[in-house]
């Protein structure tokens, strides 16, 4: 491999994927749509709500290939950088293919510029990635991304949710994509208030996910059997973290705990009390 | 019909060389180390914007002394390299000796083919994950390339600063340690740089996927003041030519660093047909 030296007109400058573009290694969008046959693996359900320090991001674990299981331990929550994230719904190939390509393209304008990004600046490279990508989606590889981060300009989280035309969108308090956004959303927003602490809000975000697991058979539940939990981060000051499985365990076991006693058993405790109206 | 005057082949060389080298020696020199827990950069730099260290990938950092606009252009062309072969291939196959032979063609080509040749020395280091695997690839403006085993010195007054810092220079001692060292050895035996007149990173062994990290001025201050035995015994090593207490002329004798322009232009000139391991395009031994 030469060193990719340009002049000083035709320079890309910082712009990671015009530099990939100009070295002929950008994939190309089909040129007819899929056929149904071809049922490839898609990412469902994905939220993002604003708490106290910042913001949570967290989406479950399943693909789905029309109506089969694909994989029970994608991830669909990736750091973009230290301060931000972005989690996918929709066609799992292309979606990943364009985190990575979105997470090079920060640590390469960082690294050509030797200075970051604003949080606007990065939404906005996503929002043109987004609509790159227009083509593609029109022949069935929709990619529908959120994005968040902890403004250090600001001090506070922000997040963005975007269509498939690029358009993006400043959401106030949460945002939800994929094909259990509705409930996940619903849930979200009839639990949410300003300034939420850490805990409260990934016992949200994990209500929601398993709401919307509940009702959308897209999206996948906890799995205890397997130990297969939702990837939930939170972004504050602190940076990108992941909150542990242990602690997604626990936080469940205590959620469902909860459930449990404030609904009743639907099933009959000892199995016999109303055994004998049921004839 | 005019003929063009016949210039030995040699003669072109030399000059071209002689010009290079005089354009690098007006510059301030940096040093790279090899320290227990990672590589230390270190450079006189008193600007804080403008810098002569910086990060390539996640292992592997750049440095270059010379013309800026030259060294600056490497730089970027060194992190698409980088970034463009980690997307194509795998993080892992991004590798310092790789990029070095990058950078030595690209520097052999304008300097045989071009009217000027490039004024910039650099440096590409790379920090394994033991002390045996760091690469210190030392690249000269006519392309030639050397795999340095513990340090390397680029600059206008390399030889003498070389000499300094290979006495104090420890390699299983600590980056704070050996930052101390490399300050005592760049500014030699009449003076001491203060934190806001060098530039320094350190590729972290045990850190984080981007090993790469600045070390601020309270950083910098932190560490000369916890290691003080460190720069008297890189002043001893000074050649004994400085008698004088080290404080003097604290804040203008940087100014000093690029008066030895036109006398010691030729001072690094031994360097690549000298005694050191020429290595050219071989693999790391």
């Amino acid at each position: 491999m030469t060193l990719p030296l340009f002049g000083p007109h035709d320079d890309p400058g910082p712009d990671f994927a015009g530099l990939v573009r100009r070295a002929g290694r950008a994939s190309e969008p089909p040129l007819t749509p899929l056929a149904d046959a071809l049922r490839i693996p898609h990412g469902t359900t994905v939220v993002a709500v604003r708490y106290a320090e910042g913001v949570v991001m967290a989406g479950d674990r399943r693909a789905t290939s029309g109506h089969l299981i694909s994989h029970r331990t994608i991830e669909k929550v990736f750091p973009a950088d230290r301060f931000s994230g972005v989690a996918i719904a929709g066609a799992a190939g292309p979606a990943i293919e364009m985190v990575t390509l979105f997470q090079l393209q920060l640590e390469h304008y960082e690294k050509v510029e030797g200075s970051h990004l604003s949080l606007e600046g990065k939404a906005n490279q996503l929002s043109q990635m987004v609509r790159n990508h227009l083509p593609a989606a029109m022949q069935g590889l929709a990619v529908v991304p959120l994005f968040a981060g902890y403004d250090l300009a600001r001090g506070s989280g922000r997040l963005f949710q975007y269509d498939v035309t690029g358009g993006r969108y400043e959401e106030q308090d949460y945002a939800a994509s994929g094909s259990g956004m509705l409930h996940a959303g619903t849930v979200v927003k009839l639990g949410f208030r300003p300034g939420l602490d850490r805990a409260a809000v990934v016992d949200l975000a994990l209500r929601a996910l398993w709401t919307a697991a509940d009702e959308d058979s897209a999206t996948g539940g906890p799995d205890a059997l397997r130990g297969i939990w939702p990837v939930v981060a939170t972004i504050s000051d602190q940076g990108y973290q992941r909150v542990p499985d242990v602690e997604l365990s626990e936080r469940f076991a205590t959620l469902l705990e909860a459930e449990r006693v404030s609904r009743g058993t639907t099933a009959p405790a000892g199995g016999q009390i109303s055994g004998g109206d049921a004839r | 019909m005019s003929m063009p005057f016949y210039v030995a082949p040699e003669q072109v060389m030399k000059d071209r060389a002689d010009y290079a080298r005089k354009g690098i020696a007006r510059g301030r020199s940096l040093i790279a180390a090899i320290c227990s827990d990672g590589i230390l950069l270190c450079a006189e730099n008193p600007s804080a914007t403008l810098r002569k260290i910086s990060e390539i990938y996640d292992r592997i950092a750049f440095a270059g002394v010379g013309r800026y606009n030259e060294f600056d252009q490497l730089r970027v062309a060194g992190v698409r390299h980088a970034d463009l072969k980690g997307y194509s291939y795998s993080r892992e196959d991004v590798d310092a000796r790789s990029l070095a032979n990058a950078y030595a063609q690209a520097l052999g080509q304008v300097f045989t083919h071009e009217m000027k040749p490039l004024e910039v020395e650099i440096l590409v280091a790379e920090v394994g994950h033991e002390a045996a695997g760091d690469q210190i690839f030392h690249i000269l403006y006519d392309g030639t390339v050397i795999d340095e085993p513990s340090r390397a010195v680029l600059g206008g007054d390399a030889e003498a600063i070389a000499g300094r810092f290979e006495a104090a220079h420890d390699t299983g001692a600590t980056t704070v340690e050996v930052l101390a060292a490399a300050m005592g050895a760049l500014a030699g035996p009449d003076r001491t740089l203060s934190a806001g007149e060098v530039e320094a990173a350190v590729l972290d062994r045990n850190g984080t996927r981007r090993a790469f990290r600045r070390l601020t001025d309270d950083e910098i201050t932190a560490a000369l003041a916890s290691t003080p035995a460190a720069p008297a015994e890189a002043d001893d090593t000074g050649g004994g030519a400085g008698a004088d207490d080290e404080t003097s002329g604290q804040g203008r004798a940087e100014g000093s660093a690029g008066a030895p322009g036109p006398d010691a232009a030729g001072a690094p000139a031994s360097e690549p047909d000298g005694d050191e391991p020429l290595e050219g395009d071989e693999p790391d031994a």
